[in-house]
């Protein structure tokens, strides 16, 4: 009989109103990497939240064995005894302490009541050679890009003696070459012994690394797959997460009949002042009324800044060069500007700048046009709500209802409230950036049709994207970025992977 | 669904709202049986409603800097302040009443202008701007009255906004008159405005209130509309205090509830960048709100001045603490984005109505701070774990 490192037996949980689990069973066998896949809401992070403590023994229903031992945990603390580390989506590293500091928080070092910094660099120093790092550890966490941070954490882990390694979303913030180097990390891991389990929405990963996939769907386990002996395809996962088959990711378009130069920019060079260099050299760029337009290219290479320094420039950049919106010369110094002259950006950071996560649906939705809805500044609420509604129907926000807070809802269904925000204003001009980041594939492809639909009736999107295939399948031309300068621009039908790759990694 | 159960849902979904209310009237109840009725008693209502006047207005405006994220510690000796500059405007200089009281709010916006540029285009944090202003504003209380030490106003129109009543239209008789037409005036728009408001929800086909609950609701609040109106018309009817707070409370909840203005605030508290990038003007905010808040000082100072008849070299001491207080009580978040100036007006109240209730039964001063700390902490407590708990 294989031997497992951990079991889940017939876990259930509820909360108020949802049953987030119902009886799952997941196990894990030693030294294997496990992912574990599913719709956002599927219950992938409550089943982690169980496994790592969040929620206490008697919180929930079933059993937790670790190496056949059932297992009460009144906390994380309990959980990393046993040798479990989580490494959450968003990092919890503290930006203004060093490598070193952050690595041992919480099991500081010390001599006597004092900590020993000599031993802590030098242990520091190991384990971020076991993750192939090579930084100075009394560097500050804040000056490291976010590959790094990641890196970080999993020595963090690898520091308290690591068993289990739990990687919510690992690769999400990362760009392809990060994301490599990270994936090939959690081999090394397993080589030394290290089981890890990783929930992910990137299925190429999935399919590269996994020895066994699970998939979860609704709340319960659908099927555990064995991805070792048999070749396990996309389509078979996507098949079994959302119960039935999406046979073209990105929904196919009617042929748009492109009309003029909607914007363009030429010769757009932006200065940081905050960093003190130049971040954008010699932008040239356009979109046509009914195109889409992709902007693909690594993270850093410029893409949000560009868009950023078009819309409204609030980062307060020193910007040389020229800008047509709608054939008009313009320059924009606040956003509200932007949006009067017919453009709109949905950013990539929806839960950071783009929605109010405290306030309701139609609140968000509303929010950069109450123009719109309201007489000498009054609002008119009522109407406020019919607009919601409609807005929620025609995009199929999944809530109860339109005062429904929106940092309860999902990934998909919070990235439509921002989306709706945009639309509202009724621009002609859309810029998305990183549109589908994070959100499940029956969204993905929700956002794709809508997409469509904008450009059918006329609009001109911008889709900045670190998603290779995405930015193949939806656009209509290409410009690729690196190091803040355009080094290619491609028509959709000739693009590859491989070569957006090569000119991003000029 | 049943009424009751309508009822209970309807409490259920705002139980954080409906909970300060609850928690007044529970006070109020309490003192009116610990202190034989004195408690609830017409003199003791209105002496209550006159003292909480100018923390009530200081509350308002610091409501919307709470869900701004901001502080401002420098009101109270501010209030204080412009209360010295009116007093000796109007001794000293024989300037008419009218006229300083423009100007010391004039006065007041042009301080808080300050305070806003100081916050939303220097970048320095308001608790340090405000702590500042309220050494900055303590040190002029001293050097204007230092010389005559407490200055008495003796201008009668000026002392009546402290401690003066509306006047009626029927002399001598035993009830105020004016004050209950007001107060029925009130009821009946409260009434008509409520039905309006329901008959345009149907209009869009929107869930309202069944009938029977929402007539009930409308008899609810007429009653107690109309028990304050005959409790403070079998005295000396409406004080002018009343009217002004009414006034402040009236605009400020119209504003923040009902127009863009207020939408935008509250969304620069809830989150700054993305108020930004949705097109609204946050140093625009930052400069309203400041402004606001120290013109809104400024009344307070005028209130406390009259109340007193006149300025001492101490006024204002601790209002702003007060004032945070009575926010904090009523509901705001001192992470942003939360919080309504009705529920900092109940905060006030409460706060005031232990202080006065406490003062009736004879219990010590030291007691007193320490019972409302406690009610401080208790408030935000049951505030948090109901917000916890509609996650």
């Amino acid at each position: 009989m294989e031997s497992y490192i951990l079991e889940m037996r017939n876990i259930s949980k509820e909360f108020p109103g949802v049953k987030a689990l119902d009886n799952v069973n997941f196990k894990v066998k030693k030294g294997e990497i496990h992912c574990l896949v599913g719709e956002n809401g599927a219950g992938k992070s409550t089943l982690m939240k169980v496994l790592s403590g969040v929620y206490p023994y008697g919180t929930y229903e079933g059993d937790i064995l670790i190496d056949g031992i059932v297992q009460k945990y009144s906390g994380i603390a309990d959980s990393e005894r046993a040798g479990i580390a989580i490494i959450y989506q968003e990092l919890a590293l503290v930006p203004e302490m060093t490598v070193y500091d952050n690595i041992f928080l919480g099991h500081e070092i010390t001599k006597g009541i004092s900590i020993d910094e000599n031993e802590t660099i030098q242990k520091a120093n190991e384990v971020l050679r076991k993750v192939g790092l090579k930084v100075n550890p009394s560097t500050k966490i804040k000056d490291l890009g976010v590959g790094s941070q990641q890196l970080i954490e999993i020595a963090k882990a690898l520091s308290k003696n690591v068993k289990i390694l739990i990687l919510d979303e690992p690769t999400a913030a990362l760009n392809e070459i990060d994301s490599q180097n990270l994936l090939n990390l959690i081999r090394e891991l397993k080589k030394q012994g290290v089981t890890s389990i990783m929930i992910s929405h990137k299925l190429k990963e999935v399919i590269s690394i996994a020895d066994t996939i699970t998939v979860l769907r609704d709340g319960k386990t659908i099927c555990s797959m064995d991805a070792t002996a048999n070749q396990i395809t996309e389509n078979e996962i996507i098949k079994h997460m959302v119960g039935r088959e999406i046979d073209n990711i990105y929904p196919k378009r009617s042929n748009v009949k492109m009309g003029d130069v909607t914007l363009e920019i030429k010769n757009w060079n932006v200065f940081d002042p905050n960093v003190g260099r130049q971040i954008l050299h010699n932008i040239n760029l356009k979109v046509r009324k009914g195109e889409i337009v992709g902007i693909s290219g690594l993270v850093g290479a410029g893409r949000t800044e560009l868009a950023m320094s078009i819309f409204g420039n609030t980062r307060g950049y020193k910007i040389n060069g020229e800008l047509y919106v709608n054939g008009k010369k313009q320059f924009f110094t606040h956003p509200r500007y932007a949006l009067e002259a017919g453009l709109a950006y949905v950013t990539e950071d929806r839960k950071g700048d783009g929605l109010i996560l405290i306030q309701d649906i139609k609140r968000n939705i509303s929010l950069a046009n109450l123009k719109k809805i309201s007489k000498f500044g009054v609002i008119n609420e009522n109407e406020e709500i019919r607009i919601a509604n409609d807005y929620k129907r025609s995009m199929n926000i999944k809530a109860p209802s339109v005062e429904q807070i929106v940092g309860n809802l999902s990934g998909g269904n919070q990235q439509k409230v921002s989306l709706c925000k945009s639309l509202f204003v009724f621009p002609n001009i859309l810029i998305l950036d990183e549109p589908t980041r994070g959100i499940d594939v029956g969204a993905k492809y929700e956002i794709y049709t809508i997409m469509n639909r904008l450009v059918e009736e006329g609009m001109s999107i911008i889709m900045i994207s670190s998603d290779l295939l995405e930015v193949i399948g939806m656009s209509d031309r290409i410009y690729v970025m690196a190091e803040g300068r355009v080094t290619g621009e491609i028509d959709a039908k000739d693009a590859s992977e491989h070569r957006i790759m090569e000119m991003a990694t000029i | 669904m049943s009424v009751f159960e309508e009822l209970r849902h309807l409490l259920k979904k705002n139980i954080r709202e409906y909970g300060m209310y609850i928690a007044l009237a529970v006070i109020i109840i309490a003192f009116g049986i610990m202190t034989d009725g004195l408690f609830v008693s017409a003199r003791n209502i209105s002496t209550l409603l006159n003292q909480t006047g100018y923390i009530m207005v200081l509350a308002v405006g610091m409501t919307i800097i709470i869900v701004c994220k901001h502080i401002d510690l420098s009101v109270g000796f501010l209030a204080g302040f412009t209360g010295a500059v009116a007093a000796i405007l109007m001794t000293k200089h024989g300037v008419s009443e009218w006229l300083v009281i423009p100007i010391v709010m004039v006065f007041g916006l042009l301080v808080g202008l300050l305070n806003g540029f100081m916050v939303g285009k220097l970048g320095i944090p308001s608790y340090v701007v405000s702590l500042a202003g309220m050494f900055i504003w303590r040190g002029l209380l001293l050097l204007v009255t230092q010389e005559t030490g407490t200055i008495i106003v003796p201008n009668k129109g000026f002392n009546a906004i402290g401690n003066g009543f509306i006047p009626d239209i029927v002399p001598d008789s035993d009830v105020h008159i004016l004050t209950l037409i007001i107060g029925v005036a009130g009821i009946a728009i409260f009434i008509i405005n409520s039905v309006r408001s329901r008959q345009n929800k149907i209009k869009y086909q929107f869930e309202v209130l069944s009938m029977p609950l929402f007539v009930i609701k409308l008899v609810f609040i007429s009653i107690i509309i109309g028990g304050i109106t005959w409790i403070l018309a079998s005295y000396n009817g409406l004080s002018w205090t009343v009217v002004i707070c009414l006034a402040v409370v009236m605009i400020y909840h119209f504003i923040t509830q009902r127009t863009s203005l207020g939408r935008h605030i509250y969304a620069v508290g809830g989150n700054d960048s993305a108020a930004q990038l949705a097109g609204i003007n946050v140093r625009k905010i930052t400069y309203i709100i400041f402004g606001s808040m120290s013109m809104l000082a400024a009344v307070s100072g005028i209130l406390f001045t009259s109340r007193l008849q006149s300025a001492t070299t101490t006024a204002g001491t601790l209002f702003e603490l007060d004032a945070i207080a009575s926010a904090f009580v009523g509901g705001a978040s001192a992470n942003g984005g939360v919080g309504k100036v009705t529920g900092s007006i109940v905060g006030a109240l409460v706060m005031s109505a232990l202080t006065n209730g406490m003062n009736l039964m004879g219990v010590d001063i030291s007691y007193q701070y320490a019972i409302r700390g406690a009610v401080l902490i208790l408030a935000v407590f049951f505030d948090v774990q109901t917000r916890k708990r509609g996650k």
